[in-house]
């Protein structure tokens, strides 16, 4: 297949080292402590954060930091077909420890001990990427939150198709079965949080793609500060009216 | 911009699924125009200052590729929306589009309509897709001549006549592709047209009569739908269509559903099906299933006879007969094979063809347009007609010629010219012929892949002698022995006597993989070319000039790099231990087979590189017994060396190539380390490791030669490779060319060795018969072979030395690389066969001659003879054309004779007669060997 036309478009018009369009938006969910929905493309995601709250199961408690738990799944009308999943499969358990793990590196725990911070990520439309979608809608929530963080982790993938690298593949290009890199970082810090790759590539082509992922990761950084700092304005705006 | 395409798709289990699918318009993309100044140029393709651009829609793509492949259609613009259809419709066809776009030479430029801001189309409601992508070409042109303003014209080619009406209304010059062809004043070109299917054609334009008055030749091809539900009850069956190179009335479809060949006679049961189509069968009622006309050599009346052929030397190039009949066309009982008919045709697999035209008398008074029957040389294809504007010129030239259509009604398809080769007979023009027949790139190596060689001259360095693995074995007395003048020098050898009575017995293979590197455009070069190809005067190389004759080249007195396998041997020749290592040698001398053996034979020489031979010689001795002990098979073939006029490159002399035992020596040796090499990495990769098979022969290959030995009543076993190895060893006659003739008749029965991934079957069936091996792999000519190079990297990464590349996870990969290597192994040797079969002719031109031959095959009107002194193989006719049938003589199956009816004379198998040999020119242009007796 051909995933690069020899005129260097991809199938949808991009170009290798594009991104899909980005769109971010707060507060989705005006029960929630913070909320955000962040599209990657024709990728929806919405995520709610709940806490920091009391621990619901009294055994989980632990005293010197807080109890970080996340949901992940999929709408049943996010994908074409429409299809029944049911809840809690291997590849969803998988996913949520995947961003549980990524979101408690960069969440400043031990500054909230005795309390819980729940997550919920929901993805409402899937086109490919939707675990870096997960992580960024992820981050702005918590943001909206208010909870302390080290930095801001954000998430990209790349891959490797007709020998090159390709920036955020699309739901198309993922099915190709190629490596497909998924990076997650701590812009400020300079620092690989999350690394996940499910296929073979020599390593001096990974380290490319790596790199790739990662100037992904930091503009999607870029933008997220931006919608962030919108957002204050917004609030300051509301609050001196 | 954005834009969201969506559309629904049916899934694989029948559900209908909408799809929403992002679509990204831009502008950053360009015209391709140099002179233009408001887009970007340096991607530009098109000419500086071009008068006319062309804008083609996707059916010209499709049906006149050849005509765009012509240097004389330039400043041509193609829409990614055309790329996309052709792609769909024909994969052939988009690639040799896409090799027009990439050459430098050519003026195409690539516009990607379908992603630009200005000229992508959205469908419109109750618009059909082939409507919508019509109306996007027009956009585009549309946009073309706006953006480069009035002084450019641009122009549309298109044949559809409602998408001219509406660019003609639209403002968009639109113009069919004959009138454009006519308005360039170049009649060759016309001749590249398709010629539109029949019923397009103007009346005039048919020569026959009115379609209704033309004759149904054909049965009609059954509409797919019924040709799937056919297969499905089992009805028909589907199978690649073969064939046969000697007999083009005769077909095999091979065929999974009945396990068995379906055999095909005649074209009205090949119902216009091409070699290599895949088709459906339909089986013929049994008391049909027959050969009958499969007996005499020449097979029906509009066909050229039987030609004067080199003899095979394996099946598979070998002429197939089919189990005969008793001579008075009776059936025998149990003999019929499933015979059937072609009720459609599945795949196409029409090609261009080489050939050339049926000689006949230019046609006075019509406007220069003539019919002519081009025949092509491949005697598998039928006939093919053109229509030529330039007959005259076209006669006595090679020509190649594309088919367009066949439909019922025409006896034979009908073409276009594409180009011409050459003069007819021209020694330059039939080897080109050869090469391309046999799809042999010998076009000089691209800039790319020259820029892969290391620099030149190039030498030894101290870098290469200080890598860890190299081992320094340039003290070794290392020396080489190959054919005369060989300068692509593949393999060495030493042989030193151990203190302890053992010989340390080395072979040192070039090291080619240190200079051709897996992914680089050399290696791809290489690997796509699979083999070097040996005609009588000229050489293919599969790698670059200075890589094949001096870089890799183990030549004497200079140091070379090597792969070397080195064992410590008793002097029975058994091993005791062998070692696999990168080396540095130097070679002490390059020894041609005759200079070897003369030098063996001589006693008064004791110098050590003479006593290393002998020692080797002894050693090799043994083990060619061991192996034929184990029941390796000695066959025989009869290879043809001539000896070529250094001034005018014609054959001086024709002789068979004698074999000494110093080529046997070698070949033993080379033989060990390639059996050495196949265990080795078989053990370190499994499943992913290169070998050669050769598949123990079946009793239906075997039958002609179990035929020819009962009636002269040889008794030969063969169930065995041993047990058939052991009667061939008794087979002797009353003279002493018998046993030789024997073992070539085995040899031709037996079908060739083949390249296979290990991982694709299982290691019974890894065996190779005529070695009698159970592994066997290529390890030991990487210069001219790339199957070698493959066996380097593996034997490299197995003794830990490298990385094995990435194409090794690869399985379909390697499976399909090793398909390649058998396809252009097969087709070296067939050029390399048609070489000596020119050069024979030639040679016989101004010689004619009489000689001795052999009877190797009754026919009913005649016998073929072996020539052993030549190598060729013909027919000799007992009865004239015109007397066909008369009765005069008649075929004893059982004796394997042919006796005339009154007694009084008889021809049997393998009798020895007296022939002449001499060219004749039956129709102008068309010399050919024939055979007479005396
Ligand atoms: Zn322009």
């Amino acid at each position: 297949m051909e995933y690069v036309s020899p005129e260097g478009l991809r199938s949808d018009g991009r170009r290798p080292m594009e991104m899909r369009q980005i769109r971010a938006e707060i507060g989705a969910v005006s029960k929630a402590d913070g909320s955000a929905i962040f599209e990657m493309g024709n990728t929806k995601v919405i995520a709610a954060v709940y806490g920091p709250r009391e621990v619901q199961n009294r055994s989980q408690q632990m005293s010197d930091k807080a109890l970080v738990r996340c949901e992940y799944s999929m709408a049943n009308f996010s994908t074409g077909d429409r299809m029944r999943k049911p809840k809690g499969d291997r590849r969803s358990t998988e996913i949520s420890l995947v961003i549980r793990q990524t979101m408690e590196e960069c969440i400043l725990t031990h500054l909230m001990p005795r309390s819980q911070i729940d997550i919920y990520v929901q993805v409402l439309q899937a086109d490919g990427g939707t675990r870096s979608a997960c992580i960024n809608a992820a981050t702005l929530a918590l943001a909206d939150a208010g909870i302390p963080m080290l930095d801001l982790v954000t998430s990209c993938s790349a891959g490797y198709l007709n020998s090159t690298p390709l920036l955020d593949l699309n739901y198309v290009e993922d099915s190709a079965g190629g490596p497909d890199v998924t990076v997650g970082i701590l812009p400020k810090l300079d620092k690989v949080t999350l690394l996940q790759m499910d296929s073979k590539l020599p390593i001096d082509i990974l380290e490319n793609v790596m790199q790739l992922a990662t100037e992904g990761c930091k503009a999607i950084a870029n933008y997220i500060r931006e919608i962030l700092l919108e957002n204050t304005k917004q609030l300051e705006y509301r609050r001196g009216s | 911009m954005l834009h969201n395409k969506s559309f629904v798709k049916k899934t694989k289990g029948g559900k209908v699924i909408r799809q929403v699918r992002e679509h990204y318009l831009r502008d950053d993309i360009y015209c391709g125009a140099p002179s233009c100044t408001i887009c970007n140029t340096s991607g530009a393709r098109l000419s500086a200052s071009p008068s006319t651009i062309l804008v083609l829609d996707t059916n010209v793509v499709l049906n006149q590729i050849d005509l765009l492949e012509n240097p004389a259609i330039d400043d041509v613009v193609v829409l990614s929306i055309v790329l996309d259809e052709v792609k769909n419709k024909n994969l052939s066809v988009y690639n040799r589009l896409r090799a027009i776009c990439s050459n430098p030479m050519r003026k195409f430029f690539v516009f990607s309509n379908e992603y630009h801001r200005d000229t992508y189309v959205k469908e419109m409601s109750g618009e059909t897709k082939n409507d919508r992508n019509d109306r996007a070409i027009r956009v585009a042109s549309q946009w073309y001549q706006k953006h480069l303003g009035d002084a450019i014209k641009v122009l549309l080619v298109t044949n559809d006549k409602e998408n001219k009406r509406k660019a003609s209304e639209e403002g968009i010059c639109a113009e069919t592709v004959e009138s454009y062809v006519k308005s360039l004043d170049r009649p060759d070109l016309l001749d590249l047209l398709v010629r539109p299917s029949s019923e397009d054609v103007e009346m005039e334009d048919v020569e026959d009569h009115r379609p209704s008055k033309r004759k149904i030749i054909y049965a009609e091809h059954k509409p797919m739908s019924e040709i799937t539900s056919g297969l499905h009850r089992g009805i028909y069956h589907q199978g690649k269509l073969r064939v046969n190179r000697y007999n083009p009335f005769e077909a095999y479809v091979g065929s999974e559903s009945i396990g068995d060949e379906i055999i095909i006679y005649g074209r009205s049961n090949m119902n216009r099906a091409f070699d290599g189509d895949i088709v459906a069968v339909e089986l013929l009622p049994q008391d049909q299933w027959q050969g009958e006309k499969s007996m005499s050599i020449a097979s029906e009346e509009d066909e050229d006879d039987d030609d004067v052929h080199l003899a095979p030397n394996s099946a598979d190039v070998a002429p197939r007969t089919i189990p005969q009949q008793s001579s008075t066309g009776e059936i025998n009982a149990g003999s019929g094979r499933p015979s059937g008919c072609i009720v459609g045709i599945i795949k196409r697999n029409w090609q261009s063809y080489c050939g050339s035209l049926e000689p006949m008398p230019i046609p006075g008074g019509s406007r220069g347009v003539a019919y002519a029957l081009f025949v092509s040389k491949d005697r598998r294809f039928p006939k093919i007609r053109i229509q030529t504007r330039q007959l005259e010129n076209l006669l006595d030239k090679r020509i190649i010629v594309s088919v367009d259509s066949w439909d019922r009604q025409s006896r034979y398809p009908s073409g276009h010219y594409v180009r011409t080769v050459g003069k007819i007979g021209d020694k330059d023009t039939e080897t080109e012929v050869v090469l391309i027949e046999n799809d042999i790139n010998s076009r000089p190596f691209s800039a790319q892949v020259l820029a892969c060689l290391p620099p030149l001259p190039w030498s030894v360095s101290s870098e290469d002698l200080s890598i860890p693995f190299r081992q320094d074995l340039r003290h070794l007395r290392v020396f080489s022995v190959d054919p005369p003048g060989c300068k692509d020098i593949d393999d060495a050898l030493h042989c030193i006597a151990l203190p302890n009575g053992n010989f340390d017995v080395g072979v040192h293979i070039a090291d080619v993989t240190n200079f051709v590197f897996p992914g680089t455009p050399l290696d791809d070069e290489a690997s796509q070319r699979g083999t070097s190809v040996y005609l009588v005067e000229k050489r293919i190389d599969m790698l670059p000039k200075p890589l094949t004759e001096d870089v890799c080249s183990l030549r004497s007195d200079v140091e070379r790099l090597a792969f070397s396998v080195i064992w410590e041997m008793t002097p029975e020749a058994d091993i005791i231990s062998t070692r696999y290592t990168k080396s540095v040698i130097k070679s002490a001398a390059a020894l041609s087979y005759v200079e070897a053996q003369a030098r063996m034979d001589d006693s008064r020489l004791m110098d050590p590189v003479t006593t290393d031979l002998r020692n080797m010689n002894s050693l090799a001795k043994k083990m060619r017994l061991r192996r034929i002990e184990n029941g390796a098979l000695t066959l025989a073939s009869a290879e043809v060396k001539f000896q070529i006029d250094t001034e005018t490159h014609n054959p001086l002399d024709i002789g068979i190539y004698q074999i000494k035992e110093a080529n046997q020596m070698v070949e033993e040796f080379m033989l060990a380390a390639n059996v050495s090499v196949a265990q080795q990495i078989l053990k370190s990769f499994p499943l992913c490791s290169l070998l050669r098979r050769h598949p123990t022969p079946t009793k239906e290959m075997l039958e002609p030669l179990l035929r020819v030995s009962a009636a002269i009543g040889l008794n030969l076993d063969v169930s065995s490779s041993k047990a058939l190895a052991d009667s061939l060893d008794h087979a002797v006659g009353d003279d002493p060319y018998f046993n030789k003739l024997i073992r070539i008749l085995t040899t031709r029965c037996m079908s060739q060795a083949v390249y296979f991934c290990s991982g694709d079957l299982s290691p019974p069936e890894y065996h190779h018969y005529g070695l009698a091996t159970p592994l066997y792999t290529h390890f030991t000519s990487p210069i001219r072979r790339y199957a070698d190079v493959i066996v380097h990297r593996l034997l490299a990464a197995s003794i830990g030395i490298s990385k094995l590349p990435s194409v090794f996870q690869d399985r379909l990969q390697l499976t399909s690389i090793a398909d390649n290597l058998n396809y252009r192994h097969r087709n070296a040797q067939m050029a390399g066969r048609a070489s000596v079969e020119l050069n024979t002719l030639i040679y016989f031109r101004t010689r004619p001659t009489d000689t001795e031959a052999r009877v190797v095959k009754i026919r009913s009107n005649g016998f073929f003879v072996f020539v052993p002194k030549f190598g060729i193989e013909g027919p000799v006719y007992l009865t004239t054309r015109a007397e066909k049938g008369s009765g005069e003589w008649y075929v004893d199956e059982q004796e394997q004779k042919i006796k005339k009816m009154d007694g009084s004379f008889s021809y049997s198998i393998l009798q020895t007669v007296q022939i002449h040999l001499e060219v004749v020119e039956p129709q102008p242009n068309r010399p050919k060997l024939q055979l007479t007796l005396i």
